[in-house]
């Protein structure tokens, strides 16, 4: 072919998308608040202080949480470190290119990252060793398997699992040394789940968990990280504005998704 | 077979693979080709996309295909997190990759095309390039790639005087008596030929000739396993 | 090696072993052994010893239908993305009508899909036309991808494949040997049922008697045969099309 290929959803498809979501439909059957087929899989990585491996469909990502200890930052002196980045792999899609990240990866590690430190799930105060010198710090690192739409969602559940199943590392104080070997108390963790949940518009319509092909054709989205139905952040992306009562409907679509999504990654990490 | 006493960590002879061995195809859908292959606590995932249009056009080559591997660790898969991102053992490890799947591929049949193996490690204990090299053939087969013959890869080496096939972690990079340890991971294909070969430390040619003994007999067992994954691909 | 016996094969291993067994597609003979190249069913008959393959990319033949998507216009036809690496281009000459020069991008546009065929390979790349029947530009339906290897599957002898799933759920489909689907129907719970149904086929394409067993399956769906009225004998197009090299 001459010159760059871009595979995007062709205008047929994209037409036929539109065409069945006026009359309540999606190509895998769903309906448009439906989540895809939800597994999670536990200690995927043993090296990882906690890890799961997140399915939605067929989108496949995996998460790990790996700790250190180390300086804190000099506004929060008593206070353990957040840090979230995400690797979209170029094992997990044919357009991924190979570089430094491109704005997707740096996007879906700051929604989350925003989405766990604000919701304040993890007791930062609770991590400190010794105040102004010792804290530790998390760190969530988010890789893609597979892309079939959704990732950020994929990465907010993996994230939110990954640390409630971790364990702390112990820390030898007197050697200043971390004792991977030896893993025993639980992050500590208010009883929240702060997942992000992703809405699109496709024309009127207000959709979930798209795949690849409802992703290409969504005009613009808003992620939206809650628990319980306090909101903790929110992102829109894309260009196309929304009316306010869109964004209403979209929160008011979160509550009832997390109430399901809840209850199913429960049961999964049970 | 130089046994010379030492007693491995976790009860192994010196002559046999870790376990669990387990491979799989198909684990990634939107690639073209796709596999895992773990053994003992190494797990690795290959993805294969192509033979694709290779850009930029300057590096298109008109006589044949070229492939092209990236390797990659995940942060958490080994137990001090490494920064996420290219290093230059990453580098080198895909070069090396390269070098030990090309002469099995054939590549003349798609010239200006590209062939792309990605290869990532989930959980790391040593062997990981193996593992990886291990994993890529299979997802190349699986890919349709048109190839002559499957390639397989394991580490051999030495703990202070014994011989010992599939080093793990303590083995590679913590064991420090005696004479040390050496390090040598192959790829082999299944009629013989050795198509990676590097080495770590101390050894004498007699003792290199018979561990790469050791590492076909391995490399024969492996192939026997990726073959039965291929072949249970289909339900 | 038994007659039309078919196991599966992986790259380098010996499928049979003996002096008067010829080397055919996916196979290379190294003494006296047939050895596969490719994953693949391996299949001898007659002593030619074959692999067929169940994975790769789409390979290009003459007189093959396929489904593309327009990526470029020049000034004398459209550059067609198929899923080959080599470019394939669609001659203004080979269209139905005559098209003025600057009057391209009303016939498609970049990001069109169309139903196209092959009516040539040579070192500069793939040559199309539109000028039969059932080619040209797609304005609506569903379009989706299968593995290309699962075409001949889906297809059917004959055709007789793709014809039941078509009377069943009362779509039009046409198949690209490069593994795009097209279907249209008057519902979209058809189109759905279509897709649902081709997804099977090539999921359980392994099976013995597969289009025998479709009609247990489609009336264990509820569905009701009824003869498409869309489907003409004589339209090869329709289906894809065989190869005629």
């Amino acid at each position: 072919m001459s010159g760059e290929e871009i595979e995007v959803t062709p205008k047929v498809t994209e037409e036929r998308i539109r065409k069945y979501l006026e009359q309540g439909k999606r190509f895998d059957g769903r309906e448009l608040d439906g989540f895809r087929k939800l597994t999670i899989e536990k200690g995927i990585s043993k090296n990882a202080e906690g890890s799961v491996r997140v399915k939605l469909g067929k989108t496949d990502v995996i998460v790990g949480v790996k700790m250190d200890v180390g300086t804190p930052y000099p506004d929060s002196p008593d206070k353990g470190n957040l840090m979230v980045t995400a690797e979209l792999l170029p094992l997990s899609s044919s357009r991924i290119e190979l570089g430094p990240p491109k704005f997707d990866a740096i996007e879906i590690g700051r929604v989350i990252d925003r989405g766990i430190r604000e919701s304040k799930i993890i007791e930062l105060e609770k991590l400190c060793i010794k105040e102004g010198e010792k804290v530790w710090t998390v760190f969530i690192d988010i890789y893609s398997l597979n892309d079939d739409g959704n990732l950020i969602d994929a990465a907010g559940i993996g994230a939110v699992a990954a640390l409630k199943i971790a364990k702390i590392p112990k820390y030898d104080e007197k050697e200043e040394k971390v004792i991977y070997s030896e893993r025993d108390k639980s992050i500590p963790l208010r009883k929240i789940s702060p997942f992000a949940i992703t809405i699109h518009k496709i024309g009127n319509n207000l959709i979930v968990d798209p795949t690849k092909e409802e992703e290409d054709v969504s005009e613009t989205r808003i992620t939206i990280g809650s628990s319980e139905g306090i909101i903790h952040s929110m992102q829109k992306g894309g260009s196309t504005p929304l009316k306010t009562e869109e964004i209403s409907n979209a929160i008011d679509l979160v509550e009832k998704i997390w109430k399901e999504l809840f209850k199913k990654v429960e049961e999964q990490l049970k | 077979m130089t046994t010379k006493g030492y007693v491995r960590k976790d009860g192994r002879k010196n002559d046999e693979l870790r376990s669990p061995i387990k491979a799989e195809v198909g684990v990634i859908p939107n690639a073209d080709g796709s596999a895992m292959f773990q053994i003992g606590k190494t797990i690795a995932i290959a993805a294969v996309y192509g033979p694709k249009k290779m850009h930029p056009q300057h590096s298109q080559d008109p006589e044949k295909g070229t492939l092209r591997c990236t390797y990659n660790m995940n942060s958490f898969s080994v137990e001090e997190r490494i920064k996420p991102g290219p290093s230059r053992r990453s580098t080198e490890i895909s070069k090396i990759t390269e070098w030990a799947l090309e002469p099995t591929l054939m590549l003349d049949k798609f010239p200006n095309m590209v062939v792309d193996v990605h290869i990532n490690i989930i959980q790391a204990d040593a062997g990981t390039r193996c593992a990886g090299i291990n994993a890529a053939s299979m997802a190349l087969a699986h890919a349709g790639i048109p190839m002559r013959d499957m390639v397989s890869s394991i580490s051999v080496g030495k703990i202070d005087k014994s011989l010992v096939l599939d080093l793990d972690k303590y083995e590679d990079s913590e064991f420090d008596e005696g004479e040390g340890s050496t390090d040598i991971p192959v790829s082999i294909t299944h009629s013989g030929e050795i198509t990676h070969l590097q080495l770590d430390g101390k050894i004498s040619k007699e003792q290199l000739m018979e561990v790469i003994e050791m590492a076909k007999k391995a490399c024969n067992e492996i192939y026997e396993i990726q073959k039965k994954a291929l072949k249970e691909a289909l339900k | 090696m038994e007659e039309h016996k078919r196991n599966l094969v992986i790259p380098g291993e010996i499928i049979t072993e003996g002096d008067n067994y010829l080397p055919g597609e996916g196979t290379e003979k190294r003494g006296k052994k047939i050895v596969a190249l490719r994953y693949g069913l391996a299949e001898e008959i007659n002593k030619l010893v074959k692999v067929i393959p169940l994975s790769g990319v789409y390979q290009p033949r003459r007189g093959n239908v396929v489904i593309g998507k327009v990526n470029l216009l020049t000034f004398n036809g459209w550059v067609i993305d198929i899923g080959t690496a080599e470019n394939a281009f669609l001659p203004l000459t080979e269209t139905p009508r005559f098209v003025p020069k600057d009057r391209l991008d009303e016939v498609m546009e970049i990001g069109d899909i169309a139903v196209v065929k092959i009516f040539g390979i040579n070192g500069r790349g793939i040559d199309l036309t539109i000028k039969s029947r059932g080619l040209g530009r797609i304005d609506e339906g569903l379009i989706f991808k299968i593995n290309p290897n699962k075409v001949p599957r889906v297809i059917g002898k004959e055709g007789s494949m793709i014809k039941i799933i078509k009377d069943y759920t009362n779509c039009n489909i046409t198949v690209g040997q490069n593994g795009f689907i097209w279907i249209k129907g008057d519902k979209i719970e058809d189109e759905l049922f279509a897709k649902e149904a081709i997804e099977f086929v090539t999921e359980k394409s392994f099976m013995e008697g597969l289009t025998d067993k479709m009609d247990g399956w489609f009336e264990s769906k509820g569905a009701v045969k009824r003869e498409s009225k869309r489907y003409d004998e004589k339209s090869e197009e329709e289906w894809g099309g065989e190869n005629d090299n």
